[in-house]
């Protein structure tokens, strides 16, 4: 096998392997990668979300060492390249031989040659290492009472410090040589918006502040010094301080082995990735192609989709990149795209400058005002995604309407439809707007089938709201309408139900529908009323509204018999209750088997038994599981700190406390959960709608996760909650999805398609951005104090207890349809069962035929 | 298994299935016909009553009558509750497949009793 050498573990150098194992070629290469740094390659652009909760498992990229042809050497670096002999030594000692190598060695932070720059205290901002330093240090200081921190650079890098500061319960001072934040990106009229925006924070900002030196404090501190020495210097008195203020390439190795090296550091390549030597090619931050240097991720992602094209025996050309962005700093939205900074010759300006309301767009444009060239936005940066895809093209009208606050949507609107088919709608993914009407011409005719199709829109998402009207202006009619008896959408039905007291579904369709309902709109009405309160499922007119599962409270299965899933909560059972649930299924002849969520299905019962079966388990204390319904089904859960060698805390406790809180729940779709004692993850809490995981302080939420057709791991909400904040913010988010989700829309679904998607909910949720939570908690609460186990009641209502029978003439009589054999000791349905393909309208749900 | 006894003489045409105030408004319950075949029978919102054939043609599980009652474009109609085809009540005819159809049952009110014709197809007397 050829031997690939690749120095540098960091995402650049993960793509490239990534990237290499991707394509087939005739020869394959043995890939072995040096990593500097203890661990495998993580997030860096992500670092700042270790402050906020994530730990180091959250930010880790997939792993590369499953595959076979790879082998990882963490915690060595590479300490000489003899091009000659073909080899890499490494800090080990080891002598790696390679047919081909690459540079992916990243670049390290810059540290102004200022006195006291190494007294303990001072850190960087590149790698967990650095942030665990940072954390550290900031504690320290904190049991000093020393509470500020200073941020010595305010780019890019430097604002995420100064959050992570502030995460850390610091005070954030910025530190900026220029006379605004962010100079790189955003003009002296943005970077003004920015600074007070940045201000209104909580993060003191100096800028066109020279950093003259610091000084240890008596107190155990750091005085940092700005300004010339003199009356006039400030001074700074911080516990921690963090220099942010650029990179350079590391180009050491490449420099020592006497490889080209460009005009400003960094290792010279040409368009194909490839240095002065054609063995090695150098990609991402530590190289340099035509004098650049690119700093941030996307060109070097795209360098090493070219070196990888290229190793494989192909002609790909890396051709520069677009540097645009769009962040969210410190709750502030901050965009530049193009010649942000009108460097064009003749370039012309259009501005919207609202600084009360802290609101900054600016428009390049060429001379003749007919091109658009770039521009900046900052404070809203939703006109984003509509302006990046137009850069280099005709204006599709007015300069100043795109940019102007009551039509910042429609300038997407119009930007997309005067798209040619070649312009990336997605930068992240290089996804043109061509590929994507392709797919909406090839069926994919909603957000989520968009995005499994094309990948636009899985990276940052800004683009999401042109992949709408991309899906309107193909005249696919994103129709809301339930069906054809509502044109309501299933959240617009909660409103409707919430304002207007309406308790029936006849009434409700009187009002607002059409016709007399069907499969698709009464059991959706019956589960709003049921969510909202609505007494027994079985009660009145609701009982003709459920589907055949809610009505009998129990599973139906092919041949027309129910299974029987009996509540275990947290999967926790006395040996007393096993022995019931064996009886019972004796008793009954079902079929037993234990489900993925901890619990025992008893299958094959006919519909006269139920009432039956349900006495004897009521008797022995379980109620209902709620297996056949569009509601919480299960929280699983490893038996935590109570038995685990591992466990931090109890989580059979708090998955029992989470089931009985959610039992009964009705909602848009079928809930799991689970919690797990530690980050071992045992119980499976990330393939749940919702999650909880043990920490050493408390538990970490997670969100959005499911398995089944698409599965998603779950994303992290909150972090190291006490046990009644987290309870908090479950009831938050269920009764919130209750409220806006769509007809069977899971809770993955429709975080995605929420605008601002998992921040926004982070938003509603955590900081109550709605002002709703007071309203979504009573609303739980009524859920909690409302509770009753469904099956008791109809053991106690003779009335529905009668409707449980065979045949209206016949109610003992069994079904003669209903026959059974015998397979491994168990009875199962008999004979073959032809079930056809449904011949369905519209989207469908596969009916719910599984277990819990 | 026993073969059911029915609570009706095999020479009646009209087979008693419950009382009228038995039936839920769009509903159903299965009646058990003689030689072991099965119909389900259903009262609208507009208390009219249909009885169409109770075994699924799609899945063979005689399950119709446990369906959700509704309509399309006016049109009574039964949905499956095995894979959720939708069928007329009036004709029996599967609306979203037109080679495939239940049969229908004629209904009568008898001195407040529900009454379904045992023979499919026929009006009764």
């Amino acid at each position: 096998m050829r031997q690939l050498v690749v120095i540098g573990n960091g995402m650049v150098g993960h793509r490239l392997v990534e990237a290499v194992l991707s394509r087939d070629t005739a020869e394959p290469w043995h890939v072995t990668v040096l990593g500097e740094e203890p661990r495998p390659a993580y997030d860096r652009v992500a670092l700042s979300s270790y402050f906020d909760g994530a730990g180091e498992f959250d930010l880790r990229l997939p792993d590369l060492a499953r595959h076979g042809n790879v082998e990882l050497l963490l915690g060595e670096a590479a300490t000489a390249l003899d091009r000659a002999a073909r080899t890499v030594e490494t800090s080990t000692g080891r002598t790696l031989a390679y047919d081909a190598l690459v540079l992916a060695t990243g670049s390290a932070p810059f540290v102004p040659p200022v006195p006291g720059r190494d007294l303990p205290g001072c850190h960087v901002y590149r790698t967990i290492e650095d942030l665990e330093a940072i954390t550290a240090t900031a504690r320290a200081a904190a049991a000093r009472d020393d509470t500020a921190g200073v941020v010595v650079g305010g780019g890019l890098l430097g604002l995420e410090a100064a959050n992570a500061l502030r995460l850390l319960g610091l005070q954030p001072h910025v530190v900026e040589m220029a006379p605004w934040l962010m100079p790189r990106q955003v003009d002296e009229g943005g970077g003004a918006v920015l600074g007070r925006l940045v201000a209104e924070t909580g993060v003191t900002c100096h800028t066109a502040a020279g950093l003259a030196g610091i000084e240890p404090d008596p107190r155990g501190g750091l005085r940092v010094l700005l300004g010339e020495e003199g009356p006039g210097q400030e001074r700074i008195d911080a516990g921690v301080v963090v220099f942010s203020v650029g990179v350079r390439p590391r180009d050491e190795l490449a420099r020592a082995a006497g490889l080209e090296i460009g005009p400003r550091g960094g290792v010279a390549v040409d368009s194909a990735c490839r240095t002065s030597d054609p063995r090695i090619y150098a990609v991402g931050e530590c190289a340099s192609t035509q004098g650049t240097v690119y700093g941030l991720v996307a060109p070097g992602n795209a360098m090493a989709e070219v070196a990888a094209e290229n190793l494989a025996g192909g002609a790909a050309e890396f051709t520069g990149a677009d540097t645009s962005t769009k962040l969210k700093l410190l709750g502030v939205d901050v965009a530049s795209f193009g010649d942000a900074q009108g460097e064009t010759e003749g370039a012309l300006e259009v501005v919207l400058n609202d600084a009360p309301g802290g609101r900054y767009a600016k428009l390049v444009v060429s001379d003749d005002a007919s091109t658009l060239l770039g521009g900046v936005l900052v404070g809203d940066a939703s006109a984003y995604a509509g302006l990046r895809p137009l850069v280099g093209r005709a204006l599709p009208g007015d300069p100043l309407g795109l940019i102007a606050p009551e039509r910042g949507g429609a300038a997407a609107g119009a930007g997309v439809a005067a798209l040619p088919d070649d312009a990336q709608v997605c930068s992240c993914n290089a996804v043109t707007k061509g590929t994507v009407t392709d797919a909406i011409a090839q069926g994919s005719t909603d957000i989520p089938a968009l995005k499994a199709c094309t990948r636009a829109g899985t990276s940052c998402g800004s683009c999401v709201p042109l992949l709408k009207n991309l899906l309107a202006d193909s005249g696919i009619e994103q129709s809301k309408a339930l069906c054809e008896h509502f044109a309501h959408s299933r959240a617009e039905l909660v409103e409707i139900v919430t304002a207007t007291g309406v308790a029936t579904f006849s009434e409700l369709i009187a009002r607002h529908g059409t016709g007399r309902g069907c499969d698709i709109c009464k059991p959706a009405v019956a589960s709003i009323l049921a969510s909202l309160g609505g007494g027994h499922i079985l009660e009145g007119e609701q009982a003709a509204l459920q589907d055949t599962n809610d009505h009998f409270l129990a599973n139906l299965q092919r041949n027309g018999t129910y299974s029987v899933v009996p509540r275990i909560p947290g999967g926790e059972i006395t040996p007393d209750k096993l022995i019931v649930i064996g009886e019972v299924a004796r008793e009954f002849g079902l079929y037993t088997k234990i489900t993925g969520a901890q619990r025992i299905d008893l299958l094959g019962a006919r519909v006269e038994q139920l009432p039956a079966v349900w006495a004897r388990l009521v008797e022995a204390g379980f109620e209902s599981g709620h297996a056949y319904g569009k509601a919480l089904r299960t929280v699983k859960s490893c038996v935590g700190s109570t038995w685990c060698r591992y466990g931090v805390q109890d989580s059979v406790g708090m998955a029992i406390r989470l089931e009985l809180r959610y039992r009964g729940l009705r909602s848009p779709h079928k809930l799991k959960s689970a919690v797990s004692g530690c980050a071992r993850e045992c119980a499976e809490a990330r393939g749940k709608d919702f999650g909880v995981i043990a920490t050493e302080h408390g538990w970490n939420l997670y969100v959005g996760g499911n398995g089944g057709f698409t599965p998603r791991h779950a994303e992290l909400l909150a972090a190291d909650l006490d046990d009644e904040t987290l309870i908090r913010y479950i009831d938050r988010f269920l009764m919130f999805y209750i409220r806006t989700a769509d007809r069977l829309q899971r809770t993955a679904a429709w975080i995605e398609q929420l605008e601002g998607g998992l921040d926004h909910l982070r938003a509603v949720v955590v900081e109550d951005s709605l002002g709703i939570a007071a309203e979504l908690e009573e609303a739980m609460a009524r859920h909690v104090s409302g509770y009753a186990d469904e099956w008791r009641g109809v053991l106690e209502d003779p009335e529905k207890l009668a409707r449980f029978v065979s045949f209206a003439n016949a109610p003992e009589a069994p079904d003669p349809t209903i026959s059974f054999e015998i397979e491994r000791d168990q009875p199962v349905p008999a004979g073959p069962v032809a079930l056809g393909m449904p011949a369905r309208r519209g989207a469908s749900e596969p009916a719910a035929a599984g277990t819990a | 298994m026993s073969t059911p006894t029915l609570p009706v003489s095999s020479a009646s045409l009209w087979v008693a299935a419950c009382g009228r105030d038995r039936l839920i408004r769009e509903r159903g319950v299965a009646v058990l016909l003689p030689d072991a075949a099965q119909a389900a029978l259903f009262r609208t919102h507009g208390d009219e009553l249909y009885a169409v054939g109770n075994i699924d043609p799609f899945s063979g599980a005689a399950v119709m009558s446990r369906g959700i009652v509704g309509d399309r474009a006016g049109e009574p109609t039964v949905a499956s509750p095995m894979l959720k085809q939708v069928f007329s009540l009036r004709t029996g005819r599967c609306l979203d497949d037109p080679d495939v159809a239940l049969a229908t049952y004629a209904v009568r009110v008898r001195a407040g009793v529900v009454e379904v014709c045992s023979r499919p197809g026929e009006a009764g007397v």
